[in-house]
This record gives C-alpha cells, structure tokens and sequence, in this order.
C-alpha cells in the first residue's frame, strides 16, 4: 500500500524542460532535503509552477534528470500538490476528502473519521456536506489542502496557494502550512509574495527566466543576496 | 370539435386499447435507452479518454450516426432479422424484441457521442488532480461518468427523446401488429391514414404528455442532484 521507502532527498540535476521551442527551465540543479520549507520565488513566468509539477512526477524532464530518494521513478505515494488553481470535485467537501483517502489507499472503514480529522485540522469542520464548488476560494484552498494531506505525504508541493486570497484568508493557510512543516513534512512553496516568502521560508530558491539563481537559507538570502535579482526582489522593485 | 372531445374522452377514461399501446410504446423506448447507454456511454468515456489512431474519425463517424435516418436503421435491422438474414434463426422480425434492437441502434450513438464530450470536458478539468493523486485509468473513467452523471442524464433524455419519437425503424421491424408490436408513433401514422383521427389525437397527446414528464422528472433529480454536488 504505501512505500516505506523516502521519496528524500529529491534532486533535480541539471534539468532543462522545453515546452514546443520554448525553454521554461534551463539547467536546474537543486536538491531538496528534509526540514523547513524551501520557498521558490520569482515573477510569473518564471518557471516555478514547472519545477513544482516536474518535482513531483507529473510531467517529464527535456534534458538531466530528478531523482526521488535516488530513484528515477518513484509512484507520486508519499508526494502531493496544491495546484494554484485547485479543481473541486462535483461531490461534497467531505466526499472530496473521502476520495483523496480512496485514492492514498486508507481502508474504507478509516475514511470518514480521517476526513473528519483532515477537516478540522484545515478549520473547515462543519462542512462535511456542503457542495465542494459552492465553497468560497479561500475554503476551496483549505479543502484541496485537505485533500493533498489525505495522502499523508512526506513531501508537500504549494503552487501560490494564497495567490488570490485576502488577508485572512491567507493567514488561514500559511498557519495550517506552519503547522504542517513542523509535523515534519516537507514543504515546497512557489510565492511571488515577499512577504509570505519571509514569513515561511527555512530556504529560498530565486528563479528568474526559467533560471535558479540562488539558492539557500532564508535568512542568508535576505541579509545578503548574492545576486542583482535576488537584491532587486528584495528591494521590492519589479523584477521582469 | 368532436373529433377532439372523444380523443380526451379515451385518455380520460383509460381505454384499454390505448393502454396497451402507450405501455408497449414505453417498455420499447425504455429498455432500448438503458441498452444503449450499457453500450454508449462505456463507448463514450472509451474515446474521451484514450488516444489512438483513427481516433478523429472515430468521433466524426459517431457525431454523424447521430443522425442515422431511423428508416434505414429499420431496413438493415429487417433484412438482418429477416428468415434470410444472418440473424434469421433467432426469429425476433416483427417482435418488440426487434423493435428494441432498432432503437437501441438508434440511440447509441446519441449516447456515445454525448458521453464523449461530457466525459473529455471533465477530463481536462479534472486531469491534474487524478494524476496528482495517482489514480489509474479504471478510477478514472469511474470518477468522470459518476462526476458526470447529471450531465449524462441528459444524454439519455436525448435518447429516450429520439426512441420515442420516431416510427420508421419499428413500424419496419415490428410491423405494427395489432395487440403485439403497435406503439404509439406507429398507430399514430396508421389511424392518421384509416382517418380514425380520434386515437391519433389522443396517442398524439399521450405521447406529448408523457415525454414531457420524463424530462420533467429528469430535470427535478438533475436539480436536486446538483444542489447536493454543486
């Protein structure tokens, strides 16, 4: 049923992924390890949605590879994604749920209080029967948190989860990120929020134009960035 | 004016000749529907979501089968079931069981071609998140036709819409035998040419009637079924 074996470190080695003549990521070495969250910052476009997905299996590399513990292959069984545009099931919430458990794996009898676990950890108790598509976009992100945790992932991909929330509702879930990483699993956020990037980050990984261009420890990374782009994402200023 | 008034007075009062013709007008187009969708929609969800060669083609062809002219579906049926035929042995010619095969021929393409762009359009949605939560190709068709389903009752209501409407597959197949294989479309034509206007009316009005119930019904379970969805 589940793999015992550690999809960690993950690496990608110098991978470039093309789409038609387009080069969306261009000789991409980063390794990812357990621990805090490694944040991926940068402007649209810059790639990060494409490492995120190449990351975590769903679509394949052009040139160099990534590794999943030091496999080349490795069933997406520990891994799960929050895509920045989640889709809702046409079920209700706690159906969505039950589902994501179906597919992880979790015997029938285990589903409904799991789900019911699941749902109050991302504060949507309550919600059990209520319409997935009827749910605003900030419960919708929770339930698709939700969804990615009934995998009981080791490692968490999160593609702009708070893009397009409020304040509070951005709140909500970078609490419930928090409190995830510090369960132990690992989390990959993509952000182009500075801010958020701040607030999570144990790593930083700056891409601009389908290239890294730094990576390491947060705090470094904000007290000394070695490059131009990372210095004028800091500043503020737009970097295009 | 009289002619109107004895068509309601045989609706009103259950004549058992009518009764016998709207029933054996229902069970056909009935069952031909759920034959057609055991066939259709597998056929349907089969096409939105593999890739092969002939592929276009192959959706093209079931677009255009849509529109299958219900009087050659009944001569190939006929001379199929016919003494002759290859399938003359089973003796079903002039039975409701031929009758059934005609719109069933009829009406799974409806179902299949529909099927196939409800089941493609949730695919594209739906795709990132099953293959984000590894489920394999079986899961997949599940999860789309019952994601789907109030959309796919409308593809069945199309094709019940069609086996109830039309009359030259089954007039051809069933013969329009009095007591056995008459419906409502086929005593419709007859009586119309008899001039017995009377039991034309009066089918023609339960034949309305009740296509409009079904839709009705159809739609009060898509509603309530989508407010619980979303």
């Amino acid at each position: 049923m589940r793999a015992l074996v550690s999809d960690l470190p993950l690496m990608l080695v110098e991978v470039g992924i093309l789409a038609g003549e387009v080069t969306v990521l261009d000789d991409i070495s980063l390794t990812l390890s357990p621990g805090a969250p490694t944040v991926l910052i940068g402007p649209n476009g810059s790639g990060k949605t494409t490492l995120l997905r190449a990351a975590m299996g769903l679509i394949p590399v052009t040139r160099g590879r990534v590794t999943w513990g030091g496999r080349d292959a490795s069933p997406p069984d520990r891994r799960a994604i929050l895509f920045q545009r989640p889709v809702m099931l046409r079920r209700s919430t706690g159906d969505n749920v039950r589902y994501a458990l179906a597919a992880a794996g979790v015997p029938r009898t285990a589903r409904y209080d799991r789900a019911a676990e699941l749902l109050v950890l991302v504060g949507l108790e309550g919600f059990d029967q209520r319409p997935a598509r009827r749910l605003s976009g900030g419960e919708q992100q929770r339930l698709a948190l939700a969804r990615a945790l009934a995998r009981d992932p080791e490692v968490l991909f999160l593609d702009e989860p708070t893009a397009s929330l409020d304040p509070a509702a951005t709140k909500a879930i970078e609490d419930i990120v928090r409190d995830i990483s510090a369960r132990g699993v690992k989390v990959v956020m993509a952000t182009h929020d500075l801010g958020e990037a701040k607030r999570l980050a144990g790593e930083i990984a700056l891409l601009h134009r389908g290239h890294l261009i730094e990576h390491g420890p947060a705090a470094e990374f904000f007290a000394a960035p070695r490059s131009e782009e990372a210095r004028k994402f800091i500043a503020g200023e737009l970097l295009v | 004016m009289t002619v109107d008034v004895s068509a309601l007075h045989m609706v009103l009062t259950g004549d058992p000749g009518l009764f016998a013709i709207v029933r054996l007008s229902l069970v056909v187009s009935l069952s031909a529907v759920l034959f057609a969708a055991l066939i259709g929609v597998p056929i349907g969800a089969f096409i939105a979501l593999t890739r092969f060669p002939g592929r276009e083609g192959a959706i093209v062809t079931l677009n255009a089968m849509m529109g299958l002219p219900p009087v050659v579906v009944g001569l190939a049926v006929f001379l199929a079931l016919s003494r002759s035929g290859p399938l003359g042995s089973w003796g079903l010619l002039f039975t409701p069981q031929a009758m059934v095969i005609a719109q069933t021929i009829l009406v799974a393409p409806i179902i299949a071609a529909l099927t196939r762009q409800t089941i493609e359009d949730l695919w594209v949605e739906y795709r990132d998140e099953l293959a984000a939560m590894n489920v394999g190709p079986a899961g997949r068709v599940m999860t789309l036709v019952w994601d789907a389903r109030f959309s796919l009752v409308t593809a069945l209501l199309a094709g019940f819409g069609r086996a109830a409407a039309e009359v030259g597959a089954i007039i051809i197949v069933g013969g329009n035998i009095d007591g056995f294989t008459r419906t409502m479309t086929t005593a419709i034509a007859l009586e119309t040419s008899k001039g017995d206007l009377p039991l034309a009316i009066g089918l023609g009005m339960v034949l309305i009637f009740i296509v409009i119930l079904i839709n009705a019904l159809a739609w009060g379970a898509r509603r309530a079924g989508e407010r619980y969805a979303g």
